[in-house]
């Protein structure tokens, strides 16, 4: 059992609570749920920051053209972008495919959350910054360019699934050696771990706090591995981190993206 | 009307301006410069523009883009009126970009180019600082050139959309130090306001208090520890910014 923090549907504040990512439960009210049966809601209140290339496939996966124009080298310093308030949805929350797309590429990515204000910090303090973890689904709209910022690609509503949870930092011994797992309606897809970052955790935070400030709630993605699984409408998308959660989300048509309610 | 948000005495204030200074909610008229300014609008998704005008696309030897190039900023950069910049201790060139912003105000989905100006709130000036020196070839420009804290000077007024007759006909102006070193026309925006939010409004959700900083004109220069910039729009207001070394 770990402690962490969800957000309830139609309730204001965080519940903190045991969660047992083993097997997807949450103790609440000294009862215990499975996590699917709880209306959960989005956990993000700050900023989110994803950073590109950041596994060695996926910097890898690029190949000579890193070397050829428009890129002409490799990058020197992390290589980051935002997904902006609109795009952050909850556990269970269905992610919409645009009209005119017909697949959307899943990012699998452990989010570091953090919970003081960071500014210069050096990598042996580094995770004395972080308050938790969580898992997030970096949509996006396939792409192959990395020359410009992918907006249109991955700023859409939706495109941002995270939770179901933020365990608490000291529930995970080492964010650098998590294994990551997506499965698409059941089956494994892509499989990873964090011990291949290029720059791991600690060293993310020092390289990015050496020119922006991350504050209390902001989200560092710490990357997203090569191989992304494709996915469309109707698929069940399910990562897996492990010690740190599983977030499962289903892909429905843009024109059928609202809550189910029943009266 | 001119709207601001500002420190005073130890509380933050919305203000308005008033005969030669600032008016606090209470009525008391203060200086504006016994004032601290804080960005006009707290920011939610800051848009901005890469190369939105024909001459600086061309200044920096690129095609002028066929679709708008689009960034985003994080809050950690925006920093109000006559506060200073720090220069990074390495960078051998970082220079200012006098922007129009524009302030959504009302939520904007799949919004058509004729109504866009329905979702203005109104406008204010940013300089968009770069450090030219990090710009690498990766989702450019990074957030390592454009991201940095306090490279972001925003203000020092919100002025409301109908106060603004035509924000495509304005005229942009820096100054270095007293001198006049920028120069153009919101005219001579590639993409104009309503074709950005039609083009972003497409895609994604706008919300109130989410800015677009429409790009700026060509005339840039590198700006040294201790110049006084001034990036002011004609109608929308005079941003005064410092800039300060970089050391610990």
């Amino acid at each position: 059992m770990s402690k962490a923090k969800i957000k309830l549907r139609g309730i204001s504040q965080y519940h903190e609570v045991d969660v047992n990512p083993a097997d997807d439960t949450v103790e609440l009210n000294g009862k215990r749920y499975s996590v699917g049966r709880l209306p959960l809601d989005s956990l993000i209140s700050g900023t989110i920051y994803g950073v590109l290339l950041n596994y060695k496939g996926a910097f890898a996966a690029l190949g000579d053209a890193m070397f050829e124009a428009p890129y002409k080298g490799e990058p020197k310093a992390p290589v980051m972008y935002i997904k902006p308030a609109n795009t952050v949805i909850g556990s269970g929350m269905p992610i919409p495919l645009p009209a005119d797309v017909p697949e959307l590429e899943i990012g699998a990515s452990l989010g570091v959350v953090m919970g003081r204000t960071a500014t210069r910090v050096g990598e042996a303090e580094a995770l004395e910054y972080i308050a938790g973890y969580t898992v997030v689904n970096d949509v996006s709209i396939p792409h192959d360019s990395v020359y410009r910022p992918a907006v249109s690609q991955k700023c859409r509503d939706g495109f941002c699934p995270a939770g179901p949870w933020i365990i608490e930092r000291d529930a995970v011994a080492d964010p650098d050696s998590l294994d990551v797992r997506v499965f698409i309606n059941g089956e494994l897809r892509q499989q990873n771990t964090t011990a291949n970052l290029i720059r791991n955790v600690p060293r993310l935070i020092a390289d990015i706090t050496e020119f922006m400030t991350l504050s209390s709630g902001d989200v560092l993605l710490v990357g997203v591995p090569e191989g992304a699984p494709l996915v469309k409408a109707g698929d069940r998308v399910r990562i897996e981190i492990n010690g740190v959660g599983s977030l499962e989300n289903t892909v429905v048509h843009e024109h059928e993206w609202v809550m189910e309610v029943s009266l | 009307m001119k709207r601001a948000r500002v420190a005073y005495l130890g509380a933050i204030h919305d203000a308005l301006e008033a005969e030669g200074g600032v008016k606090l909610p209470d009525g008391r008229i203060v200086g504006e410069n016994e004032v601290v300014w804080l960005p006009p609008v707290q920011p939610g998704t800051v848009f901005a523009l890469g190369l939105n005008y024909a001459d600086h696309a061309k200044e920096l030897e690129f095609k002028a883009p066929t679709e708008p190039l689009v960034f985003l900023k994080g809050p950690n950069t925006f920093i109000g009126h006559r506060a200073q910049t720090r220069r990074p201790a390495d960078a051998a060139y970082m220079h200012y970009e006098c922007e129009l912003t524009v302030v959504i105000g009302r939520q904007a989905r799949k919004v058509k180019r004729e109504d866009a100006y329905h979702y203005v709130m109104g406008y204010t000036v940013a300089n968009d600082y770069a450090i030219r020196d990090y710009l690498e070839n990766y989702y450019r420009p990074n957030l390592r050139v454009k991201n940095r804290d306090t490279c972001t000077p925003i203000g020092p007024w919100l002025v409301d959309a109908e106060d603004v007759q035509d924000p495509m006909n304005l005229s942009l102006r820096t100054y270095v130090n007293g001198k006049l070193t920028q120069e153009g026309s919101t005219q001579d925006m590639i993409y104009n306001i309503p074709y950005l939010i039609e083009y972003l409004s497409n895609f994604m959700t706008l919300n109130p208090g989410d800015m677009i900083l429409t790009g700026t004109p060509e005339g840039l220069v590198d700006t040294k520890i201790g110049d006084e910039v001034v990036t002011e729009i004609e109608g929308i207001g005079r941003l005064v910014n410092t800039i300060a070394g970089d050391d610990v």
